[in-house]
């Protein structure tokens, strides 16, 4: 996989910083991320990799430094240039599949109320189904959330992400409850709707040979500075930036003894 | 034998438990009451079910002499319609300030701690200041109504509005969804069913507020009867409409929780 290189990276950190009080959660961090790359986050509980997501999303604002979209400081509040799937509470429960995933439509076509009827509804209801062949939901459409499994609702939580989309795909953990042979399954799910969409996608895992497995670039995130006596004095950075080949299963050795802290 | 903690009736044991302690209670009454009148046939503290129901005959279906009205039917829609009118205002009231309060941040500041002092001053003690505000009419007996039960509405609408996963909300933006949207689609609709239960929970405070105000100052209604007829310790009036009222408290139950399983099934089925 080769990045594609463009005058204006689609996310740039500058000496990005994030503290809560006296607590440092990310340091230093200079990034620049090109449309179409697929971004793998691993690292320790607290390593910073779950504030750097919701920087992205727009719920939480550096404390210092640029976080740049397109060259223009991100959004500070969620908007439809971002996507997100959740590992859980990601659906709506009082709506059904195809409702769920025609609300984004509805919430574009009918900006007062968000809801639409009749023909108008039809049209989106038609690019629903679409959109929920591809992710394999067809048969349960007229389902509601809880009727489904773990590996289907997060099927449909992404179908919902896409249904606008997004220019970015945020994944937090998306597949952490999912059984093994599911797991498998929505990899290649993934993979294939990153391909179809031209989706640039950002991905926090605690598993390291998913996140090898399915990133084009591997974000180890690790403390380079620590103190004893006080923890929280030192944020996290990204300490190793890897280009990952998709044929490679296997973790280099340095990363191996990295793991050991995951 | 198994520990007493694992033992499970079946469904036809249950159901007889369930109607035992019922059917002791009556056993009891009627033993008592035949006691008391063999004693004194004029004993008007345990009437026989026979006498309580010749009385429930006369209120029911013959015309009252005085007035030509159907006592108990006239007794009955006042009650009713004082119940229902103030219970609906308090639903909607506290629904709206509900919703607003756990939704909007900006909203919550100002009206929360208003809310929540409201909620804590005893409506029984406000009843004086709406007789002399309203007057001694509807009006006051349905503002007590309101002021007893919006407020409990009001918090607990607010907190399900918080129990909502914050995700939710993050999503729906994400999917481009203005305020009034996430209101509309996310938390409006979410919040229904539990506004139907937190009103089954309420309607035992509505009973007490009408009864109470019926009580004091009333010319008609379920809870003017029973304290009328007290004066002459009318114990065949007041029974049957003691039960009459439970029976009412029941229906009105039984549709609320109908009517929630039928428009809200995804509630009910443990979705939250």
């Amino acid at each position: 996989m080769t990045a594609v290189i463009q005058a204006t990276p689609l996310i740039t950190a500058k000496n990005l910083w994030k503290k809560y009080g006296n607590n440092v959660v990310l340091e230093r961090m200079n990034i620049s991320v090109n449309a179409g790359e697929f971004i793998t986050m691993v690292g320790t509980s607290g390593c910073g990799k779950s504030t750097f997501l919701k920087m992205l999303l727009g719920m939480e604002e550096p404390t210092s430094g640029e976080l740049l979209l397109d060259g223009k400081p991100i959004p500070n509040e969620p908007d439809q240039s971002r996507g997100i799937v959740f590992q859980q509470y990601s659906v709506f429960p009082h709506l059904t599949v195809l409702e769920n995933v025609i609300l984004a439509r509805e919430f574009e076509h009918s900006p007062l109320i968000g809801k639409l009827f009749g023909g108008r509804k039809q049209k989106v209801v038609d690019e629903a189904k679409a959109l929920l062949d591809s992710v394999g939901l067809t048969p349960a459409i007229n389902k509601y959330p809880h009727e489904l499994s773990g590996g289907m609702k997060q099927r449909l939580a992404i179908a919902q992400a896409l249904i606008r989309q997004p220019r970015i795909l945020l994944l937090d953990e998306p597949f952490g409850a999912l059984d093994p042979g599911i797991r498998a399954d929505m990899h290649e799910l993934i993979l294939k709707l990153w391909r179809e969409h031209n989706l640039t996608v950002f991905m926090v895992t605690h598993d390291l040979s998913e996140g090898f497995y399915l990133g084009t670039r591997l974000w180890v995130f690790d403390k380079l500075r620590r103190d004893p006596h006080s923890p929280e004095a030192y944020g996290a950075n990204i300490t190793y930036d890897l280009p990952v080949t998709r044929k490679t299963t296997e973790i280099p050795a340095e990363i191996k003894a990295a793991e050991i802290a995951l | 034998m198994k520990r007493l903690i694992n033992l499970t009736p079946s469904k036809p044991v249950r159901w007889l438990l369930g109607i035992l302690p019922f059917a002791l209670i009556i056993l009891i009454y009627i033993v008592a009451s035949d006691a008391r009148l063999l004693e004194n046939a004029t004993d008007k503290l345990l009437p026989s079910f026979g006498q309580m129901g010749e009385t429930l005959h006369s209120y029911a279906l013959e015309p009252s002499k005085r007035t030509g009205e159907y006592l108990f039917w006239v007794d009955t829609y006042s009650s009713l319609k004082r119940l229902l009118i103030g219970i609906t205002i308090a639903a909607l009231l506290g629904f709206t300030f509900g919703l607003l309060t756990g939704a909007i941040p900006v909203f919550h500041a100002p009206v929360s701690p208003l809310v929540t002092v409201i909620s804590l001053v005893p409506p029984m003690a406000l009843l004086p200041i709406l007789f002399i505000v309203f007057g001694l009419d509807e009006l006051s007996k349905v503002a007590l109504i309101v002021i007893g039960v919006a407020p409990c509405i009001a918090r607990d609408i607010q907190r399900s509005a918080g129990e909502i996963p914050q995700e939710q909300i993050i999503k729906a933006q994400t999917l481009g969804a203005s305020s009034l949207q996430v209101l509309l689609r996310v938390y409006i609709p979410q919040l229904l069913p539990r506004l139907i239960g937190s009103i089954r929970l309420t309607l035992g405070s509505g009973w007490l507020f009408l009864i109470a105000a019926e009580a004091i100052a009333s010319t008609d209604g379920l809870g003017y009867r029973i304290f009328l007829v007290r004066r002459y310790m009318s114990m065949d009036v007041i029974l049957p409409y003691v039960a009459w009222i439970t029976l009412l408290a029941f229906i009105i139950d039984w549709l609320l929780l109908k009517t929630s399983q039928k428009c809200f099934t995804w509630h009910h089925q443990g979705a939250h």
